[in-house]
């Protein structure tokens, strides 16, 4: 058994090498004073202040971190209540199409969300005036709405093991529906909540083929930047770039693991 | 809740389900209408489908060339097949790199679960983009690997790594991976180890036990983790695009070439028309699996 | 109804009294879920300052009456009066009524004082009277001193409590519990079922049980409604419903029961004569049976009434005795049960308190055994 559980051990470090070997190599070279990214030739922070200083790389992030924002925001909303609904509501009618309208965007290929959202926005353009021109807020009401069936998804599974009785009983001693909501049922859920914004805010960040499709001119998120860059070889500042992101992303989940495992043992596991 | 007016329950399903009506359920229709438009010169560059005749009836042009020019031609038909057996073995090799490794977490102790599980969803987190360009960094002819390969002077000039289907195949294992590990970790997670005891206990050695109960067991957690790998990836455009050769031609980077290079906005939405009646079945069978796990909970 | 009675004498019954109001009156109460019928027309009066335990097997529709009354569930057809008010249209959050719940569902996010605090400060009450009732409700179930802990920090007893004076601290016309000792475990069981007995005497509030544990309910309850599919099969105080039980499943379901098949022979107010239909013996009864004279009855006679002792070479079977053969002897400890074997087919069960030693046991594996009991251990029961 022991012998056995070695090699699945094994198979375990094989697999964490597989996916953190190119991560490391991205934090390295990122150092590396070379403008020909893959060969070292020495140590240097320069491509730190080369990545502050390129304007197309830094508006772009601004640009994506805005629409990451609403977009994890909106997504949190609709998809805590489509959460709901499907948790709560039973057998409502229309919950077979509600159900598969939530479920279908977490595996939808990109390409064909990106393209019919794009042939939506152009649609109701001719029809009624409106997206007038497609940027922030088109790419913006994608990116909600493909996050909101992640949320969803969290929100649901964590109903679904949450204690009815919890609820009842705060009923029970008197509170009105609406207070049971917010005293008992919304701080409950809340982590919940914040591991699906998180999600929803990552996802949106880290989006192309959407947004490709769905922006229009001078409104070029991070990833479509980044993309078109790559198209032309690497440079030394995505390295850096990517090293700022892991950095960012393993310090805010560290803190949000933290902060997690304060509000579970606030909340009794 | 018994006492919740109606009102506010409406309101509650109601939006989302109008969110994703309109920028989700419709935008299909309005795909399935411009496939069966002709392109034109103009922007938007179709045809209307509905347009009014010069004696002022309405005339309804269908145009299926495009859905013939999918049959007919083979360029288009090998695309949707290679992509189908691309996302297929990508998600086999996911399946088995996946399996020990959410097995592994599952059987560790309960306090280092988390951790170990972090460390898988950890680099789903960072840029998706970057981290194949990690991978253009690696397999390129004059990237880490090469370098290292001539300097010990194992080969005595570069070897072609990248642009090849080796390198196609490892970005889609590397950056789907997560999705196959995780419902496996939910599923495996679930499985009493009592049953493993009891098949030892009958005098099944531990291979036999892991065929005739781990297996069968895990086999929903099997299902909609290769669904999750294999359906986006059917449809990937990035990776074949950066990392495959030029043949890599994969349906999503037809499409996105129809698209954005040849502005044929008819042939993009018939090709998307297509992949997505290829990809009903599985998805559907998705939503079932989705379904009942949470019915299950 | 036959008068059984084991409580303290002076002991209000008010169940007996005509005159008396009953305090909560479920008329007529129906509730269905899809096709079951989980609630069959149930009618029950509860009066003031009762402990009463609906005492039933699982699908019975005990825990269903008990969501009715709290207003989780609505009746499709009857009402509910408490203290003369209908409260069909009431909702929970509105009724003088709280619940301890099986879970407990204690806020996990609240502190004990702020659970204990919260159905208060629903009231809008001001908070210095809030800490003073909870204070005062915390040292009741002698929990001062854990204000500041959290759900999770507490022993399974000590949540029990919490969840108690919870529900307590409103002081509710009625509390509601649902299998309130089924979560802890069979040691802190019995000291939790005096505690509950005396905090309700203490507050004088009316308390309405469900229990699947008939023992919970004989040593708590004032009374019983032994619930089974949805209907009331038997209502009375604990010993009423164990020496006087109407039907074979009260009769099976409250302790051990054995079930013979009869023809009445003789009937009065001196008692029955049963003939057996399937054995060679009669059966004495010294009550008034059920049914006239031919009809066809079911005999209970509880192994601890009955005596088994070794048979004479030429003894019969004959009037309340059997003759039969061991087939088993089970050691409870305190006492023996015997398992007899009959000729015509079918076992006796007969239990003898544990006065001996097993080795010095006169009586073994097989033996040629009669098992005897007086009239007043035969009850006669409707078929």
């Amino acid at each position: 058994m022991s012998r056995r559980l070695g090699r699945i051990w094994i198979a375990l470090g094989v697999g964490y090498a597989f996916l953190y070997i190119p991560i490391a190599l991205l934090v390295v070279l990122s150092f590396n004073d070379s403008r020909l990214v893959t060969i070292w030739t020495g140590f240097s922070f320069r491509w730190y202040v080369a990545l502050w200083r390129n304007d197309a790389l830094v508006n772009a992030a601004v640009l994506s971190i805005r629409i990451a924002a609403v977009a994890a925001t909106g997504a949190t909303v609709l998809g805590m209540a489509a959460g709901f609904a499907l948790a709560r509501f039973g057998a409502f009618r229309g919950r077979g199409l509600f159900g598969a309208m939530v479920a279908a965007p977490l595996v939808m290929p990109e390409v064909i969300t990106g393209l019919s959202l794009l042939l939506l926005f152009v649609a109701l353009a001719e029809s009624v005036g409106w997206p007038g021109e497609r940027g922030l807020t088109t790419v913006t009401i994608a990116h909600t709405t493909f996050a909101t069936a992640y949320v969803a998804v969290v929100v649901q599974s964590r109903l679904s093991d949450f204690d009815r009785s919890l609820e009842e009983a705060a009923l029970d001693l008197g509170a009105r529906p609406w207070q049971v909501f917010a005293l008992i049922t919304l701080p409950l859920i809340a982590p919940a909540l914040a591991a699906g914004w998180l999600l929803a805010f990552t996802l949106s960040l880290d989006d192309l083929v959407i947004a490709s499709f769905t922006s229009g001119p001078g409104a070029s998120t991070l990833p479509m930047v980044v993309f078109s860059a790559l198209k032309l070889g690497l440079t030394p500042e995505l390295f850096a770039l990517a090293t700022v992101i892991i950095v960012v992303v393993s310090a805010g989940l560290l803190l949000a693991l933290r902060l997690g495992r304060v509000a579970s043992a606030r909340a009794g596991g | 809740m018994r006492w919740r007016a109606p009102s506010s329950r409406a309101l509650v399903l109601a939006l989302p389900f109008l969110w994703l009506g309109l920028f989700f359920l419709a935008p299909f229709l309005i795909v399935a209408k411009i496939a069966v438009s002709e392109a034109a010169l103009g922007i938007p560059p179709y045809a209307p489908v509905a347009r009014w005749t010069d004696q002022g009836a309405l005339a309804l042009v269908l145009n299926l060339e495009n859905f013939t020019l999918l049959i007919e031609d083979s360029f288009y038909l090998d695309a949707y097949l290679r992509s189908v057996r691309v996302a297929g073995i990508s998600a086999l090799i996911c399946l088995l790199l996946g399996y020990p490794m959410a097995y592994a977490i599952a059987r560790a102790p309960e306090a280092r679960r988390n951790v170990l599980l972090l460390l898988v969803i950890l680099p789903f987190w960072t840029s998706f983009l970057l981290r194949i360009m990690a991978w253009i960094g690696l397999l390129a002819d004059n990237g880490v690997i090469n370098n290292i390969l001539l300097a010990l002077g194992i080969v005595s000039e570069p070897v072609r790594l990248l642009y090849t289907d080796a390198a196609l195949y490892l970005g889609i294992v590397y950056c789907y991976l997560p999705f196959m590990v995780l419902p496996l970790y939910a599923n495996l997670v679930k499985l009493d180890p009592v049953l493993l005891e009891a098949a030892s206990d009958l005098g099944a050695r531990p291979w036999r036990a892991f065929l005739a109960v781990t297996l069968p067991l895990s086999l929903p957690g099997i299902l909609a983790g290769t669904m999750l790998v294999f359906i986006p990836a059917v449809g990937e455009f990035v990776i074949p695009e950066l990392l495959g050769g030029p043949d890599a031609q994969l349906i999503g980077r037809v499409l996105w070439t129809e698209f954005f290079t040849n502005r044929d906005w008819p042939m993009a939405s018939a090709l998307a028309v297509v992949l997505l009646l290829l990809l009903v079945l599985p998805i559907a069978w998705f939503q079932h699996l989705q379904g009942r796990a949470t019915e299950g909970r | 109804m036959q008068q059984a009675n084991l409580a303290p004498p002076g002991a209000p019954e008010p169940w007996r009294d005509p005159e008396a109001a009953p305090y909560v009156r479920i008329l007529g109460v129906t509730k269905r879920f899809g096709a079951t019928v989980a609630v069959d027309d149930v009618s029950l009066d509860i009066y003031r300052g009762e402990l009463f335990a609906l005492l039933g097997g699982s699908g019975s529709g005990k825990t269903t009456l008990l969501r009715m009354l709290a207003g989780f569930e609505r009746p499709d057809a009857g009402r509910i009066l408490l203290d003369g008010q209908d409260v069909a249209d009431v909702p929970p959050y509105a009724r003088p009524v709280n619940m301890m719940f099986q879970s407990y569902a204690l806020f996990p996010h609240m502190t004990v004082a702020q659970n204990v605090a919260f159905g208060l400060r629903m009231e809008g009450m001001a908070k210095a009277e809030i800490a003073e009732r909870v204070g005062a409700m915390l040292e009741l179930v002698r929990l001062g001193g854990m204000e500041k802990r959290r759900p999770h920090e507490l022993s399974g007893g000590q949540r029990q409590r919490v969840a108690l004076a919870r529900s307590l601290v409103k002081r509710p016309k009625l509390l509601l519990l649902d299998e309130p000792l089924g979560a802890l475990d069979k040691n802190l069981r019995e000291q939790t079922q005096f505690e509950l007995v005396n905090i309700q005497e203490k507050t004088g509030i009316t308390f309405v049980m469900v229990t699947h544990d008939q023992e919970e309910a004989m040593t708590m309850a004032t009374r019983i409604a032994v619930m089974h599919h949805g209907y009331l099969a038997q209502v009375g105080t604990p010993a009423e419903v164990y020496e006087y039980p109407q039907t074979r499943l009260v009769a099976e379901f409250l302790g051990t029961a054995n079930v013979f098949e009869g023809i009445v022979r003789e009937a009065g107010a001196a008692g029955a004569l049963v003939e057996a239909t399937a054995l060679d013996a009669q059966f004495q009864s010294d009550t008034d049976p059920p049914k006239p004279v031919g009809a066809r009855v079911f005999i209970a006679v509880r192994p601890e009434k009955m005596r088994v002792r070794r048979a004479a070479d030429d003894e019969r079977a004959g009037t309340n005795r059997l003759v039969g053969a061991v087939r088993d002897i089970a050691y409870y400890g305190d006492f023996f049960m015997f398992v007899v074997d009959l000729p015509e087919g079918g076992t006796v069960r007969v239990s003898q308190p544990n006065q001996a030693r097993i080795t010095e046991l006169p009586i073994t594996w097989g033996d040629r055994v009669v098992v005897e009991w007086p009239p007043l251990a035969t009850v006669v029961l409707p078929e």
